[in-house]
């Protein structure tokens, strides 16, 4: 594997081999000592053209424990503000010697096309509303560390707002190339045009859905990507769709509930809800450090293929 | 593949013990069967020997940790406990350590994890004696001594290991060794322990087809020279 740019890049057993590897990254990131010195003498940049808090941190974690150098590029102060093309930016940072690139951008295939300009290699880390790799396979590694590594017949609803989410779009695409069978839950307005590509059900009913699953996943609604209004008002949204005290304990106690975060509290989650056991929000963090982890050290380290 | 390695098959991230990737003593590979080192009988009394020398080395059992190398050194590692504590009395901790994101050659060639890295006792305190199955280049050994530092600073380390098969790449020696094993580097020692690898214990010389006449079987009781 030369570039994690798509889940598609994966299959079950791409996804069930960096999860393994990271079950020994995350053995690494609770020890005294959470470095290793694997990837000594690479270095890693984070090429953000949008505003993350996690993902970035995360990857910039992820590569100091392997012992990689790292370097952090931001657009809103960097020369794209004196017009830099996205070509000549990219090609500006390798020739500073990068062994991999970890980019987000606004625009859905950026990371593709930026794999076709440079040796470094790149990692997609959310492009436009299409992927965000690195999420989905934490969520799975996540779900994996509770049930065991297969997720066959899993029920897992997706809640919120799908048709924006590329958090929705690669966790569906990965949760159910590990047997789990997904159900997207939103308004009307808020489900996808078309569910060609999405190996998943439907329904507008959270209520009638909530009775059969295992895993409910909340997305985040998305104000900044909101150029219409969706639905009506947020409190309408919070009574139809959000996962209320009143909803939560209705749940079987196994049930997990799980978010990419950043969480709109009293939104699409109840602040209550997003603190009680049953929620593993922020074990995702935790494990996202170690999953990032193990994607760079197949990229760069390990020399062995993926998939 | 973590999960073939964990499962016990033929780990490709050691060179150690010169196994052929996806070598053992089902699989022919390039090289052919030339001859058996240790029977199991052998291979017991090797342990109780090391076992013997650990001990009087260290002026009893008291302050030591046995910390093996994945896969076959920390199966060798809990039989030299077991061994220790029959005639010692004395329970001997048992480690685990990975060494691969310490290797040196990493990105030349597939280095996978091979086990969780657990060390029960705090090691600043004791003697550990580092348990491998093969030692071969010593590069194992060296990212292990790396490994190690980051979980403390013992007062010494010590070196044990069922075959020395010589070609030592690093100044790195052991001290205490079930069988010195001259071998040529294109030959393959490959170790079979019940407990990791099924079937019965036993050390084997394999080496290639052509034209070489199959060395004589070793002297019982495999003793080192």
């Amino acid at each position: 594997m030369k570039h994690l740019l798509s889940v598609d890049d994966l299959g079950r057993d791409g996804v069930d081999e960096l999860c393994e590897l990271a079950e020994s990254f995350l053995e690494v990131t609770q020890r005294d000592i959470p470095k290793v010195p694997a990837l000594r003498g690479k270095t890693v940049a984070c090429v953000f053209y949008e505003d993350s808090t996690r993902t970035r941190l995360s990857f910039e974690t992820a590569a100091k424990r392997l012992s990689a150098d790292t370097m952090a590029f931001s657009a809103g102060t960097s020369s794209v503000k004196k017009g830099e093309s996205l070509r000549d930016t990219v090609q500006t940072i390798e020739a500073m010697g990068v062994d991999a690139m970890v980019v987000r951008h606004g625009s859905a295939g950026a990371p593709h096309r930026i794999a076709t300009w440079v040796d470094a290699a790149v990692v997609n880390a959310g492009d436009g509303r299409h992927e965000h790799p690195t999420q989905a396979l934490l969520d799975a590694f996540t779900l994996r560390r509770h049930r065991g590594p297969s997720l066959d017949g899993a029920r897992v609803a997706i809640v919120g707002d799908v048709r924006h989410s590329r958090v929705a779009r690669s966790s569906t695409k990965v949760f159910a190339a590990l047997g789990a069978k997904v159900t997207l839950v939103a308004p009307p307005t808020m489900l996808p045009e078309s569910l060609d590509g999405w190996p998943a059900g439907v329904s507008c009913d959270l209520d009638a859905v909530l009775p059969e699953v295992d895993v409910v996943y909340l997305l985040r609604i998305q104000h900044e990507r909101q150029d219409a209004m969706l639905f009506p008002s947020l409190r309408e949204y919070t009574t139809r769709f959000g996962l209320t005290v009143e909803r939560a304990a209705r749940l079987r106690d196994d049930v997990l509930v799980m978010h990419a975060g950043p969480m709109n509290r009293g939104v699409e989650i109840a602040p209550e809800v997003a603190e009680t056991p049953r929620s593993v929000i922020t074990e995702q963090v935790g494990n996202g450090v170690a999953v990032r982890m193990a994607v760079l050290y197949s990229l760069l380290g390990s020399g062995a293929p993926v998939a | 593949m973590p999960d073939a390695a964990r499962a016990g098959q033929p780990d490709t991230s050691r060179v150690e013990s010169g196994a052929a990737p996806g070598g053992g003593l089902s699989n022919s590979g390039p090289n052919v069967f030339r001859a058996s080192v240790f029977s199991a009988d052998d291979l017991r009394r090797a342990h109780t020997r090391i076992a013997h020398e650990i001990v009087e080395r260290n002026h009893g059992a008291g302050a030591l940790v046995l910390v093996g190398l994945y896969t076959r050194g920390v199966a060798v590692a809990r039989r030299l406990a077991a061994a220790i504590e029959s005639f010692e009395g004395v329970a001997v901790p048992v480690g685990a350590l990975d060494v691969a994101f310490y290797r040196d050659d990493i990105g030349l060639r597939p280095v996978q994890p091979l086990g969780a890295t657990e060390v029960p006792v705090d090691v600043s305190d004791r003697t550990v004696v580092l348990v491998d199955d093969v030692l071969f280049t010593g590069r194992t050994v060296r990212a292990a001594l790396d490994a190690l530092t980051e979980l403390g600073r013992p007062p010494a380390v010590q070196l044990a290991v069922l075959v020395d098969r010589g070609h030592r790449e690093l100044p790195i020696r052991a001290d205490f060794v079930g069988k010195n094993l001259p071998t040529k580097a294109a030959e393959d020692v490959r170790v079979r322990l019940a407990d990791v690898d099924g079937g019965e214990d036993g050390i084997e010389l394999w080496g290639p087809a052509d034209g070489m006449p199959v060395a004589p079987p070793p002297r019982a009781g495999g003793e080192s020279p």
